[in-house]
């Protein structure tokens, strides 16, 4: 039984979605990492441009806009320019090797699907099937977070498990309340202006940006 | 089974022995020219194989008869494969005796018997050659397989003409699952036929062969079976990715007129199937040889994406 | 349920007793090696052959059962022979026919043992292992599989003067042990409060769900260890290598597919109907052996240290069968199920063959070269070519290529994995695809450890000057070579006739209706709607006839000049054999690529050697992190308890003096 061309349109977008999560998992050059945070966000503004068109619901227009402004176009600029004053280019060393995150991924994948099912049966969107992606990309995400050495991947995770919030919100109830959206839009941004303080922090005391001198810090017996 | 499908399938057998040499040649040409180089004729590959023909065998001292026979194993592994892929139709008469995993276990056989080949002569290229084609093709036949999964979970069969029926028949929209087994096909289709970015079809360097390492002792009519079945290969493996995501254009055994549309219809679409290739060819730099099974890993992972994405979305 | 002596089972248990006749006449003239295998050993074949023929006409035969008045009293043994039974003793007879006629020609003087006893051993382990497959009580079980266990263990420790064996053999026995406690506890919960241990109360017994796991899982872990299941696995590589290469092919090829009919009998048989989610805990167990086994396998340097890895993998993949079939039956869907649980019978089968051949390979190398590592083997085929040839049908068997018979069963184990999507459980339905993925995976690899196999050992260049004196094998081990051999190729061609034969087993234990449909004699439809179907004799004739049309074309349009010269060497003259690519090397992508699966010690030369020297050392991590840690946990327990023996006379009385006060005080 065939879905409607929207429908199948947001389908696409959603895979396209777990694809990029994917992508950045086994990414090695921090600018493209923070390339394809860029365009994450850019498919989520498509998305719910789609879904503010499909189901009339204005306030969606201006979510789409915040998306644009924030992860499309504000946040990437100043990552990049944190990696240009900071000079970090390269994440090489994961802690697990490629392949095998690669395999944990696919096990996390297969365990948000498997966890999605039961919750798409409840709910009433017509993108309820597109839970699960969410709910993987936000693993992913987090998977990202815990296998990267470089502050910068660390962050660019944080961000995109927010991505993933937010389309997760998206497919399942058309989206949050407008001061839920706005208060975590500003709770992103204003954490990455300390991060971003943070970070010269780091790098003055330790000259490198690799967080396991961080452990340093720990008391000696 | 009338007259009609036994001629489907006599056409589709002839068709791709008398154009898998023309496709490798087209694709040459294109690589030429984006290249900024003078094409050689298109017609090059069919000269070089009558060339060699008429040479004399030299075998090595030390080989057995297992080297002399492999290629005519090997040949008939590849023109049987030609017989199970709907390339112009879709009623195949000998598709009832090997379905898409069988298909698999062909190249899978031309593979091994390629490989023992290789070893045979007791070379270190020969064994190299041998090595690395194995460790390529481990890879790459579970990928290959899991393609073709996805592709009977949507068509609830495992007979190649039967999915690229149900395929064909199915109303036009965006898939992604069959958007990521595409993506995984195209990169296994790389690694099986010994392209860049996986191997240099082109290459005389023998550290750096895969596939022509294996070809290396070989002479006269035995290397042109070889050729020829190198040719026949990515024809097949073309004809199934037509199949499998361009299903459109094949005669459905109701009528004589639709086979014969089929033919240009074909043509059409290795004619651009080969100038894609000779773009992506032209564009990605040869790996490493230890980045190749990453480079499969990634196919394989994206057909196993393409596989859940299909059983949640139902896309 | 007839008990007349014409009977089936009858016939069977005759034969069996047969065979402990022929092994005890190996004691009459025990140094005669001429007896043994001129005779001995051919009565031997035979009654293997008629074995198989008489189970295998039984097969559709309802089950019949006898009480033999052997064994304790109020504890006769009990006999049973139904289809379950019957296809595994076809197994027995056939394989044992083949490995019979080629030992016949292949045990030789010298090796520690003497001939007859030999032959007693032999004969009485075929025997163990067919009571095992007709036993239908408990303790009659136990008996048969002590046999069996004994019995190949001597076997195994035939060259008992070499220490290594020695320490195979031990290891051998010692997990072989435990897993038959296992088994007995197993049997302990199945009686489910009856104290009853007849299989037929057992079948009839109800237990509570809990106690059924805990039974499930018992006879897991036991027949598991005698299966080769990973971590229980580390005795095969030791084992199989140890013995002398038929009792190998024995040991592969149908000791392990006992315990495969063990945890089959117990699992569909005595405790019915099984839970859905023990199949899942079958897959992952039986995927993560078939990975292991494979790995570990493409790794090797020991030819049949290799053939033992490939064996733990083949048991993996019977495994996940097993799981899957459980699955399918315990969701309600019994057609994939059926096709699962013959995938699993066919894939026992055809690895009884292509093993045995195989390992009786390698016994014909081993006599013609006396080498076992692979570094110094090669270019076999030239002195070898008998042996080469049906080596050859057995590895491509083993790689799964189409016609032969590896191939059918994988195919039908993906057909039914075609239809995983459709469990009705959340998790399941993408978790099985997933595990298709890893099946298809180890088949793959399958290819590639054959190919080395192959390639190292008959191909090439020989490695070391004396290999130019190898002698092909003998009359004997040619025709059980053949024999197997034959059995791999009518597998392959005839599984319209094996198929139904086999889905009469789940009829008969009731899990499905119908046997599964095939649409004519040449041609495999096992899911009637599912448009998939496999010819495999139609499959041969079109690749002959291609083969063939080529061979004469290029022969009539072209001259068929042929010129020897020196191969290829890029301008590097002094090119020897040992520029080969070694064993090591071959395996060497494996070992990059799975590297968290091993432990790896490298020595490597540095440029001040004087004699530089690489060795790599594979080991097993699952020894490392729980068997020595095991053994010393044991150890240490064993120590604490040696105050017990004190030395002192008075000490052992008074142990006695307590004991009878402790059962005076109980009685009263």
């Amino acid at each position: 039984m065939p879905l409607p061309l929207d429908l199948q349109i947001l389908n696409a977008l959603a895979a396209l979605l777990l694809l990029l999560s994917f992508a950045m998992l086994s990414q090695r050059r921090i600018v493209t990492l923070v390339n394809l945070l860029a365009f994450q966000g850019a498919l989520l503004c498509a998305a719910t441009l789609l879904l503010a068109w499909r189901t009339g619901e204005n306030h969606l227009y201006l979510s789409a806009l915040l998306t644009l402004t924030l992860k499309v176009v504000f946040l990437p600029w100043l990552l990049h320019r944190l990696i240009r004053r900071l000079g970090v280019y390269w994440d090489t060393e994961p802690v697990l090797n490629i392949p095998g995150t690669m395999l944990i991924a696919l096990l996390i994948v297969v365990f948000s699907f498997g966890l999605a099912q039961p919750i798409s049966e409840l709910a009433s969107t017509a993108t309820r099937n597109a839970i699960g992606i969410a709910v993987a990309v936000i693993l992913l995400a987090f998977l990202t977070m815990i296998t990267r050495r470089k502050a910068m991947s660390q962050v660019v995770g944080f961000l995109s498990m927010e991505n993933g919030l937010f389309f997760g919100a998206m497919s399942a109830t058309y989206g949050m309340p407008m001061i839920v959206e706005l208060g975590v839009a500003l709770d992103v941004l204003v954490a990455m202006l300390v991060l971003g303080v943070f970070f010269f922090q780091i790098r003055e005391q330790f000259d490198s940006l690799d967080l396991h001198h961080l452990e340093s810090l720990k008391e000696e017996e | 089974m009338n007259a009609l499908d036994w001629v489907t399938q006599l056409m589709e057998v002839v068709a791709a022995l008398a154009a898998a040499p023309l496709l490798v040649g087209w694709v040459n040409c294109c690589r030429a020219w984006l290249q900024n180089r003078t094409a050689p004729s298109v017609l090059l590959p069919y000269r070089g194989i009558r060339k060699l023909f008429h040479k004399d065998a030299v075998i090595a001292e030390g080989a057995s008869p297992l080297f002399r026979i492999a290629p005519y194993i090997v040949f008939g592994a590849m023109v049987t494969a030609a017989m199970v892929i709907p390339s112009m139709g879709t009623r195949l008469p000998f598709t009832t005796a090997a379905d898409a995993i069988a298909l698999v276990g062909l190249f899978a056989t031309a593979r091994v018997f390629l490989s023992l080949a290789a070893m045979d002569v007791g070379t270190a290229f020969g064994s190299l050659g041998a090595r690395r084609e194995m460790m390529v093709g481990f890879l790459a036949e579970p990928a290959l397989l899991i393609v073709i999964f996805v592709a009977s979970l949507i068509s609830s069969t495992t007979s190649l003409p039967a999915i690229a029926e149900a395929l064909a028949t199915r109303t036009l929209g965006v898939y992604p699952s069959l958007a990521f087994t595409a993506v995984a096909f195209m990169m296994v289709l790389l690694a099986e036929n010994a392209r860049i970015p996986v191997d240099n079809p082109a290459t005389h360097l023998e550290l750096t062969m895969i596939h022509e390492a294996m070809l290396l002792e070989y002479s006269a009519r035995h290397l042109a079976l070889m050729e020829w079945a190198a040719a026949l290969k990515l024809f097949n493996y073309t004809c199934i990715g037509f199949a499998l995501f361009i299903p459109w254009g094949t005669s459905t055994g109701d009528a004589p007129l639709a086979l014969v549309a089929a033919i240009p219809v074909l043509g059409l679409k290795l004619l651009v199937a080969g100038a894609v290739l000779a773009v992506v060819e032209t564009v990605s730099a040869k790996l490493r040889v230890f980045r190749a099974p990453e480079f499969l890993a990634t196919a394989f992972m994206l057909a196993m994406l393409g596989l859940l994405v299909h059983v949640l979305l139902g896309a | 349920m007839t008990t007349g002596l014409s009977s089936p089972l009858a016939i069977c248990l005759a034969l069996l007793a047969a065979w402990g006749v022929v092994g005890l006449a190996g004691m009459l003239r025990p140094a005669s090696l001429r007896f043994a295998g001129r005779t001995l050993f051919p009565l031997g074949a035979l009654c293997g052959a008629a074995l198989a023929v008489v189970a295998g006409l039984n097969i559709a035969a309802p089950p019949e059962q006898i009480v033999l008045l052997i064994g304790l009293p109020d504890l006769p043994l009990h006999m049973r022979l139904d289809a379950l039974s019957s296809v595994f003793l076809v197994l027995l007879g056939a394989t044992s026919t083949g490995i019979s006629i080629f030992s016949a020609g292949y045990f030789r003087r010298g090796q520690g043992t003497l001939p007859g006893l030999l032959c007693l051993e032999y004969h009485l382990f075929l025997a163990s292992m067919g009571f095992v497959l007709l036993a239908d009580d408990a303790y009659g079980f136990m008996l048969a599989w002590e046999t069996m266990a004994l019995s190949s263990y001597f076997l195994v420790t035939t060259q008992h003067r070499i220490p290594e064996i020695r320490s195979a053999g031990f290891l051998y026995l010692l997990i072989a042990h435990v897993g038959a406690i296992s088994i007995l506890l197993a049997f302990g919960v199945l009686q489910g409060g009856t104290w009853h241990f007849t299989f037929d109360s057992m079948r009839t017994a109800e237990m509570k769900p809990a106690w059924a796991t805990a039974a499930f899982l018992l006879a897991l872990f036991g027949f598991g260890a005698k299966a080769g299941l990973v971590p229980l696995h580390v005795w095969l590589p030791e084992a199989h290598p140890a013995a002398p290469s038929p009792v190998s092919a024995l040991m592969s090829g149908v000791m392990l597919k006992t315990a495969v009919y063990g945890m089959l009998r117990v699992t569909f048989d005595l405790i019915g109907t099984p839970a859905w989610w023990w199949g899942l805990i079958l897959l992952m167990v039986g995927l993560l052996t078939a990975l292991y086994g494979v790995v570990y396998a493409a790794a090797q340097t020991d030819m049949k240290r290799l053939l033992a890895y490939s064996s733990i993998e083949n048991i993996g993949i019977l495994f996940t069968g097993m799981g899957l079939a459980v699955v399918y039956f315990g969701v309600g869907m019994p057609v994939p199920g059926t096709v699962a649980l013959v995938a699993v019978l066919y894939h026992a089968l055809n690895h009884a063959f292509m093993k045995s051949l195989l390992f009786l390979g390698t016994g014909a190398v081993l006599h013609a070269t006396g080498e076992r590592n692979l570094g110094r083997l090669g270019g076999l085929i030239h002195r070898m070519p008998w042996t080469a040839w049906l080596t050859l049908v057995g590895a491509l068997a083993i790689a799964g290529l189409p016609p032969l018979n590896g191939f059918v069963s994988e195919w039908l184990l993906l057909q039914s994995f075609l239809l995983a999507h459709e469990v009705p459980k959340p998790f399941v339905n993408m978790l099985l695809p997933l595990g298709a993925a890893v099946l298809v995976l180890a088949a793959a690899l399958a290819g590639y450890v054959m190919v080395k196999f192959f390639g190292v050992i008959f191909l090439g260049q020989p490695r070391e000057a004396r290999l130019k004196d190898a002698h092909d094998a003998g009359r004997t081990e040619r025709i059980g070579l053949i024999w197997l051999a034959a059995g791999c190729v009518l597998l392959g061609l005839l599984p319209t006739r094996v198929l139904p034969t086999l889905s009469l087993v789940p009829e008969q234990l009731g899990l499905s209706v119908g046997t599964m449909a095939t649409s004519s004699w040449w041609r495999l439809v096992p899911l009637p709607d599912r448009g998939a179907s496999y010819s495999p004799m139609i499959f041969l004739l079109a690749v002959a006839a291609v083969i063939a049309i080529t061979v004469l074309a290029v022969h009539y349009f072209y001259h068929q000049r042929i010129r020897r010269s020196a191969p290829w060497d890029c301008g590097f003259v002094r090119l020897d054999a040992r520029m080969q690519d070694t064993a090591e090397g071959f395996g060497q992508p494996i070992r990059h690529i799975f590297q968290p699966f091993f432990t790896l010690e490298r020595e490597l030369p540095t440029p001040f050697d004087a004699a530089p020297r690489y060795r790599v050392t594979i080991g097993d991590p699952l020894w490392r992190a729980l068997y020595l840690p095991l053994g010393r946990v044991v150890q240490r327990g064993a120590d604490s308890l040696a105050w017990l023996q004190q030395g002192r006379i008075a000490s052992y009385l008074l142990y006695s003096f307590v004991t009878l006060l402790t059962l005076l005080a109980l009685m009263l």
